[in-house]
């Protein structure tokens, strides 16, 4: 290989790496951020819904552990998550957040809906710990809050 | 969805015009189909909740499920439909009508004056119901409150404001087949909670061109009536969901893998929570028997 053909090489394998990394980073950091929490609430669900499914093993120390992570996830301040210019009608397939979020009462609403879940998901922390069969009923009563807010402000998958 | 019916609504219509008035004109029940049907509230609260009224009929954003007033609007691309108070109000409400104003609305889609019923309200499901539980819902429906709200008219366009256009349609598609086999009891309460009550299909299943469920892709998933994301499939060749992963997500809205429910299944879900867990069972083994469609 020629040193000019080597270089040229390079400089494609560059390009293509570099496009590549930005394909990687590329996102709007509040659509990430909020997708994120999402996820968080996801496993600690995860962890709490096996168990009162039966499907593994109760574990005190474990549901109590989840249920304390999801309670804390509640009281996060979300304000930068959910910036105005971030909803489906301005990102396409990059979100599912409609943008009722930003229009008129919708703020109010999620807000609403996320007290109604941080209590519910407080009081799944004081029971976690007290077996398995408490757990059901206390993660239901969280789920609502979660099916509330994908009702008003998710879009479904495509 | 919506967009479909309009359009197979107004082909229909013409092809109907030219057919004659007669052959569409709405149909009305026996008068004396009812006499000795009697209802029981009891089990109408479960016909109630299997078959998502309060998911239309109720305001949008109310904290009761139980409030009839209508106002839900159903968006579409050539207007919208709003869901008329159903409360047992004399006036604003239904509370004037009979039993049997009642069956010709939910099976026939007809209205106490004669006139058609849009297939936004799924009486292409409901015409699957049988008489006992539609007595059972009718007398369910007296113990509710009434609301005195005023129902809105329509907001669609000409010439899809046309009813009579609606006759066509019927012909076509109101009809009490069952779609799928049910060769158990289970398979077959299963059959009865998702074609008749639940009308799970009306979401689920794509249209053909004139509007109607295309059969040959039953609940092999949708475009969203609102325009945005798809409503998944839910046969086999779509979700591989085990049976009491199903039943779960009905009752708690909560997927496999602990993501939840949103879009129009959140308020599906909130009335399915209300049965019992027999009944939701059911639906799960429906679902999971259907052959695989796409
Ligand atoms: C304040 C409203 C709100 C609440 C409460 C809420 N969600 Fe969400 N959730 C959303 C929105 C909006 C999205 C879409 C975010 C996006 O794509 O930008 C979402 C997305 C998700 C996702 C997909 C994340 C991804 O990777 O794209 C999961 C999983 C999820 N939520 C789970 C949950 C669970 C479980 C709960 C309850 C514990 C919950 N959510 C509570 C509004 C909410
Ligand atoms: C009003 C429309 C509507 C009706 C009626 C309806 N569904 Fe759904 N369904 C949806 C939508 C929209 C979703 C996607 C939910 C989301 O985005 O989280 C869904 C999701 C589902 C899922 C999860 C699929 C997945 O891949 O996540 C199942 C299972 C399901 N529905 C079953 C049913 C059954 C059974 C019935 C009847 C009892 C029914 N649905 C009635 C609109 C509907
Ligand atoms: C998917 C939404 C939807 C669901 C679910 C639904 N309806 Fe409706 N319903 C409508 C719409 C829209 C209309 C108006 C139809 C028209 O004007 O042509 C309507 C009309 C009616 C009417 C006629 C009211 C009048 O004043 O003429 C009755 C009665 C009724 N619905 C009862 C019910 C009952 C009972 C249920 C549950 C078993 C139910 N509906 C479920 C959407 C719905």
């Amino acid at each position: 290989m020629s040193i000019s053909r080597s270089l040229l090489f390079t400089a494609a394998f560059a390009l293509a790496a570099g496009t590549a990394l930005a394909g990687g980073h590329q996102g709007n950091p509040a659509v990430k951020a909020r997708q994120s929490h999402m996820q968080l609430y996801q496993h600690n669900l995860g962890i709490l819904g096996g168990m009162a499914r039966g499907r593994v093993e109760y574990n005190a120390d474990l549901a109590v552990g989840a249920a304390q992570n999801l309670a804390t996830l509640t009281t996060l301040n979300q304000m930068s998550y959910w910036t105005p210019g971030t909803s489906t009608d301005d990102l396409g397939d990059e979100t599912r957040a409609l943008p009722a979020i930003w229009e008129e009462g919708g703020f109010a609403k999620a807000v609403e809906i996320g007290t109604a879940m941080a209590a519910a998901a407080q009081n799944l922390a004081a029971v976690a710990g007290d077996g398995q069969a408490a757990i059901g009923p206390a993660l239901g009563a969280v789920g609502q809050s979660c099916n509330a807010c994908h009702e008003a402000f998710q879009q479904p998958r495509n | 969805m919506l967009k479909r019916i309009g359009l197979g609504v107004l082909l229909l219509g013409a092809l109907a015009l030219g057919a004659g008035w007669w052959i569409t004109a709405p149909a009305r029940v026996d008068a004396s189909r009812f006499t000795g049907v009697s209802g029981d509230p009891v089990a109408g609260e479960t016909v109630y909740w299997a078959s998502g009224c309060a998911s239309c009929h109720t305001e949008k954003g109310a904290d009761s499920r139980l409030v009839l007033a209508g106002g839900v609007r159903l968006e579409s691309d050539f207007g919208a439909f709003v869901a008329p108070n159903i409360s047992p109000h004399p006036t604003e409400g239904i509370g004037g009508w009979t039993l049997t104003d009642f069956a010709n609305a939910m099976l026939l889609g007809t209205s106490p004056d004669g006139r058609h019923y849009y297939p936004a309200f799924p009486y292409a499901s409901y015409v699957r119901m049988t008489d006992k539980n539609l007595a059972d819902l009718w007398a369910f429906l007296q113990t509710l409150p009434a609301s005195d709200r005023v129902s809105e008219p329509h907001d669609l366009g000409f010439p899809y404001s046309i009813r009579a256009a609606v006759g066509g349609w019927k012909l076509l598609y109101a009809n009490t087949d069952w779609v799928a086999d049910a060769p158990t009891p289970v398979l077959e309460r299963g059959r009865y909670l998702v074609e008749a009550l639940g009308h799970c299909a009306e979401c689920h299943t794509p249209r053909d061109q004139f509007g109607g469920l295309d059969l040959t892709r039953w609940m092999a998933g949708a475009p969203n009536p609102s325009g945005r994301g798809r409503i998944p499939g839910i046969s086999p060749a779509q979700l591989d969901w085990l049976e009491a992963d199903i039943a779960y997500y009905l009752e708690t809205g909560f997927t496999p893998d602990f993501d939840s429910a949103g879009g129009s299944m959140a308020s599906v879900v909130r009335n399915l929570s209300n049965l019992t867990a027999e009944d939701r069972n059911a639906i799960a083994a429906y679902v999971a028997a259907l052959p695989p469609a796409d």
